[in-house]
């Protein structure tokens, strides 16, 4: 019975990544926290797939950007923690640059069309 | 990074299924702080996870690796399939099995024979030079190479400069004795010029190789074979500077050749140098064709260009020369063709017949192939309904038949260690046969045969299945069989050809096989039937006088006919059937004198004793046989054979003419000399398969010092049950002797026929197969029909057709293709027999009973093959037939 999403909601293409490792930049995480950070940061506007969050956290372990442990969660349960790496850090940097400069350049091409 | 994931991608999905486990927890803990009830805030939870399992999807696809994952999947489907009909799976397996193991093996040999480049230094650089006669023979392939003589192989040397060097050989004897009392041992040696292995580029594995100043009159010198050195002295490096004894002479022994080196065969025991035992009126003999030349071109000569400077050489003797026999021109062969020598056609031809038993293999599988997508049609409709692409579909049945010939090449290759051991042994020809084993490159004319039979099995029937018709399997359902007409008419084309191809190996098999039978069945021209045969060779140091020799033999036949059971005995320096062995040219004295460029007349030389000619039951035509006077006192008697009364005294009585032979080959007897005709004897065949020649049997007791001697015993029963008491009368006369070839002379002929019994045997065997995997083709396609065709049928006998009409209409379904690949089979191998006409002996390629006989087995085998389904589509039930949709 499940609603169909609005467009609005879904993340943008290839910025999930990304926004993985800001939330991570906080502190260790486990996923359900990295869901629920991103939803409550972008004030309910992104709403994060399950689907694409573990695939994500999967393959940015296997790229070294975040490492993994099993910790326990905040009721106590057992649960896999992720952290940001050094390599992380550096990645979540090129990849802020290469978002700042790629909404600037929208942006731009946007504010022209909307002066008109 | 993704083969390491791939590997843990099981550990990988555990990790993920325990992580949505606590995202369901902590987001049902939320959902009721929020004050939902548990069960809705587990509900809620749930929707917001959505559905695991393609989460679980998402991740394990994430950590795959796609085209292995597919082929994966393939091979998995496939080894389903087939394990689901392991009748077929076994059968296919079989078959691509024998056609790949035969196929491999052959090559094997092949290989090793004629494409692997000789052991020797630059060895493509290495030629054979012959001389060659250009008169009416020079046609004839068996006499386009002849022996060289040494006096012009030393012309040759000095004055020709196209070759860095040529270096000459021979073949030699020696009985072999040891320095105490060992065992005496008959050895076949090689005489070799003292810049043979220079030139060859061979080192001695121990010692060194022959000086200049040892290769001349008075041997002193030998160098041993590995396997000479290994098997008689055990290998100990400390026989060289040793002595041993040969035919009773000391000599020393200066160094071993390393292990590889069998040249030019693998029996050469051991090598002295070529002058050693030659005396210097031989070595300057223009007529004294013995040896062998093998030459090292220069880099810079051409061989045409080398080769004419020899050629000069050689017209010039020849012009010199004149009633010698002196050839007037030379011919060349590469090494490596002339140590492949006889063994090159046969190999050819069984490597075409093994080639198409493999393509008749693949057809079948691919026959059969064809049969199986039938039944899976309706599959591959759905399937390619519910979106499933062509490729995909094609590259599944390939991948079957891929499985089915990668499983067929390795056991195969298996097989081929095994027959490869077999046919090298089998086959006496072959110059390496030690050497021949598997490598990787034969491995890897296996693999690519293998997916080679594989793409011509499967390919044909996986486009066939998915082709634009391929949704009419849903549409006709499977009442009307429409759309397999075209499938079923390619599986007769398939058929057709396998059984044209299939007759065209039947019509080579069954001339080879009435070639062989010709052979076996030649009439030698003498007893055959329980004839004891032996060799020795009486040591020249010993019996230095003809008179010694002669008290030897004579005294050892006299002893030999006495042991009981034996009928008679004699004694000749070879006998028939036992090989060329030499001859001599002569002029005929009291005819006019030869036109100048006209032949000399030649004939084989053989020396014979008295008893000889009634011994081996070889008739008198004209004349008497040798008296027991003919002996030392050189009467110059000579008896001939009906051929060459024939071809040189044509009417005319040969009868005390004298036939004036320049030359005699024996070390001490004179030459020029006139010997008169005393008689004329049937002819003999001096190798079964060549036509007789002229022969001229001299005395043996007229005083022939030392060389090898033949006896042969006519014995009344099993002649090898007598063989140990004629060696101990040997023995008893003098222990020193050795014996060498005790055969019977039935061993002798079956010997010399050993290969062409092979190549019949084999291409026999590869020709039943064949006809058998074409039987089963025509089986299967058949019963197909029959299955196909059970409701129309049903139809036909519930109207009242007959059952016999039926079982009529199914065999001539059967027996058209049959008859079809007859007619093109026959019309190809009228082709393909032209190409190996020259292997067959008194046999033409059109042979009737050859033909008749291929014609009637295989109708004889199609009607059988076809009889069962045909039977059995007679014997349908009508109501049956046509419930059974």
């Amino acid at each position: 019975m499940r609603k169909e999403r609005q467009p609005q909601n879904e993340i943008v293409k290839g910025t999930l990544d990304m926004m993985i490792l800001r939330t991570l930049v906080g502190g260790d995480a486990h996923g359900h926290t990295v869901a629920k950070v991103i939803e409550h940061t972008s004030e309910d506007l992104l709403e994060v797939e399950q689907g694409s969050l573990y695939p994500a956290l999967h393959r940015l372990e296997d790229r070294k950007w975040v490492s993994s442990y099993w910790g326990a969660s905040e009721n106590n349960r057992k649960a896999k923690f992720y952290r940001l790496t050094a390599e992380g850090r550096k990645q979540l940097v090129r990849e802020t640059s290469r978002w700042g400069k790629m909404t600037r350049a929208i942006g731009l091409v946007m504010g022209e069309q909307g002066g008109r | 990074m993704s083969w390491l994931r791939l590997l843990r991608r099981k550990r990988s999905d555990a990790e993920l299924q325990e992580e949505i486990e606590v995202f369901l927890t902590e987001e049902t803990a939320d959902n009721m702080a929020r004050g939902m009830t548990p069960e809705e805030a587990r509900r809620q939870a749930n929707v917001k996870l959505g559905n695991p399992q393609k989460v679980r999807e998402s991740l394990w696809a994430q950590n795959s690796v796609l085209p292995l994952t597919n082929i994966g999947h393939d091979l998995k489907y496939a080894l389903r399939t087939l394990s689901r009909t392991p009748g077929f799976s076994i059968i296919t397996f079989a078959v691509m099995a024998l056609c790949i193991g035969a196929a491999t093996s052959l090559f094997t040999i092949e290989r090793s024979v004629l494409l692997r480049p000789l052991p020797f230094q630059d060895p493509g650089r290495l030629v054979m030079v012959y001389e060659h006669h250009r008169g009416a023979g020079a046609s004839t392939p068996d006499f386009t190479y002849n022996p060289v003589a040494a006096a012009d192989f030393y012309d040759w040397r000095s004055m020709t400069r196209g070759f860095e060097d040529m270096a000459i050989m021979r073949y030699a004897g020696y009985n072999l004795t040891g320095e105490r009392g060992d065992l005496p041992e008959a050895v076949r040696a090689a005489a070799g010029s003292w810049n043979l292995f220079q030139l060859l580029g061979v080192q001695p594995a121990l010692g060194r190789a022959f000086t200049q100043s040892e290769d001349g009159p008075g041997n002193t010198v030998v160098m041993l074979t590995w396997s000479m050195f290994q098997r008689r002295f055990a290998g100990d490096a400390k026989i060289v500077g040793r002595q041993i004894h040969l035919d009773g002479k000391p000599v020393t022994v200066i160094g071993v050749l390393p292990s590889w080196f069998t040249y030019p065969d693998v029996g050469i025991q051991l090598w002295v140098p070529y002058k050693a035992d030659a005396t210097p009126e031989l070595l300057q003999h223009h007529d004294w064709h013995q040896s062998q030349v093998v030459a090292r071109l220069r880099p810079d000569v051409s061989l045409a260009s080398a080769l004419a400077q020899v050629g000069a050489v050689q017209y010039q003797l020849h012009l010199q020369y004149p009633h010698d026999p002196v050839n007037e021109d030379v011919a060349p062969r590469w090494l490596n063709e002339d140590l492949a020598g006889n063994v090159k056609k046969p190999l050819r031809l069984m490597l075409c017949a093994v080639g198409c038993m493999l393509l008749i293999g693949c057809l079948n599988v691919s026959n059969l192939l064809v049969a199986r997508g039938a039944a899976r049609q309706r599959e591959v409709a759905i399937r390619s309904a519910l979106g499933a692409q062509r490729a995909t579909l094609i590259r599944e049945q390939l991948t079957e038949s891929v499985l089915i010939c990668a499983a067929g090449g390795l056991g195969g290759i298996g097989m081929s260690v095994l027959a490869t051991q077999f046919i090298a042994h089998a086959w006496r020809d072959l110059p390496t046969a030690q050497s021949i084993h598997l490598d990787g490159a034969v491995i890897g004319f296996a693999c690519v045969l293998m997916f080679a039979a594989a793409l011509v099995a499967g390919l044909l029937p996986a486009l066939s299945t998915t082709g634009k018709t391929m949704l009419k399997g849903l549409q006709t359902s499977a009442r009307t069989g429409a759309s397999s007409v075209s499938r079923t008419a390619l599986r007769k084309s398939l058929l057709t050809v396998e059984i044209a191809i299939t007759v065209v190996l039947l019509v080579a098999a069954g001339l080879l096989l009435k070639s062989f039978m010709r052979l076996r069945s030649a009439d030698v021209g003498c007893v055959t039937e329980n004839v004891l045969t032996l060799k020795y060779s009486l040591p020249e140091k010993k019996y230095d006088t003809p008179e010694k020799v002669n008290i030897f033999n004579e005294a050892l036949l006299e002893r030999v006919r006495s042991i009981p059971g034996v009928r008679s005995a004699a004694l000749g320096n070879t006998l028939p059937a036992a090989g060329y062995w030499g001859d001599f040219v002569f002029t005929v004295k009291e005819h006019p004198p030869l036109k100048a460029g006209e032949d000399l007349p030649e004939g084989l030389m053989r020396w014979a004793d008295p008893g000889y000619f009634s011994a081996l039951g070889i008739p008198l035509v004209n004349g008497r046989f040798f008296s027991n006077d003919e002996r030392v006192a050189r009467s110059y008697k000579v008896i001939v054979s009906n051929q060459l009364v024939r071809q040189y005294f044509p009417g005319d009585d040969p009868i005390r003419k004298h036939l004036h032979v320049p030359a005699h080959a024996h070390a001490g007897a004179p030459s020029d000399l006139d010997y008169e005709i005393v008689g004329v004897v049937g002819d003999t065949l001096y190798q079964v398969g060549r036509e007789p020649k002229a022969t001229m049997y001299f005395p043996i007791f007229e005083g022939v010092a030392g060389g090898g001697n033949m006896l042969a015993v006519h014995t009344a029963s099993e002649p090898l049950q007598l063989s140990v008491m004629v060696q101990k009368q040997i023995a008893s006369l003098d222990p020193g002797l050795p014996v060498s070839d005790v055969r019977t002379l039935n061993q002798v002929i079956g010997e010399s026929l050993v290969n062409a019994s092979l190549s019949a045997t084999l291409v026999l065997a590869f020709a039943i197969l064949s006809l058998l995997l074409a039987s089963v083709g025509l089986y299967g396609v058949l019963s197909y029909l029959t299955t196909q065709r059970t409701s129309e049928l049903g139809i036909r006998i519930a109207l009242g057709a007959q059952r016999d009409q039926v079982l009529q209409l199914m065999l001539v379904a059967g027996l058209r293709p049959a008859l079809l690949g007859l007619g093109l089979g026959l019309v190809l191998s009228l082709a393909a027999t032209r190409i190996f006409q020259s292997l067959l002996f008194g046999t033409k390629p059109l042979d009737p009973v050859v033909l008749i006989g291929v014609i009637a087995t295989l109708l004889a085998v199609a009607v059988l093959a076809s009889l069962v389904p045909a039977w059995r589509a007679s014997r349908l039930d009508p109501m049956q037939a046509l419930r059974s949709e």
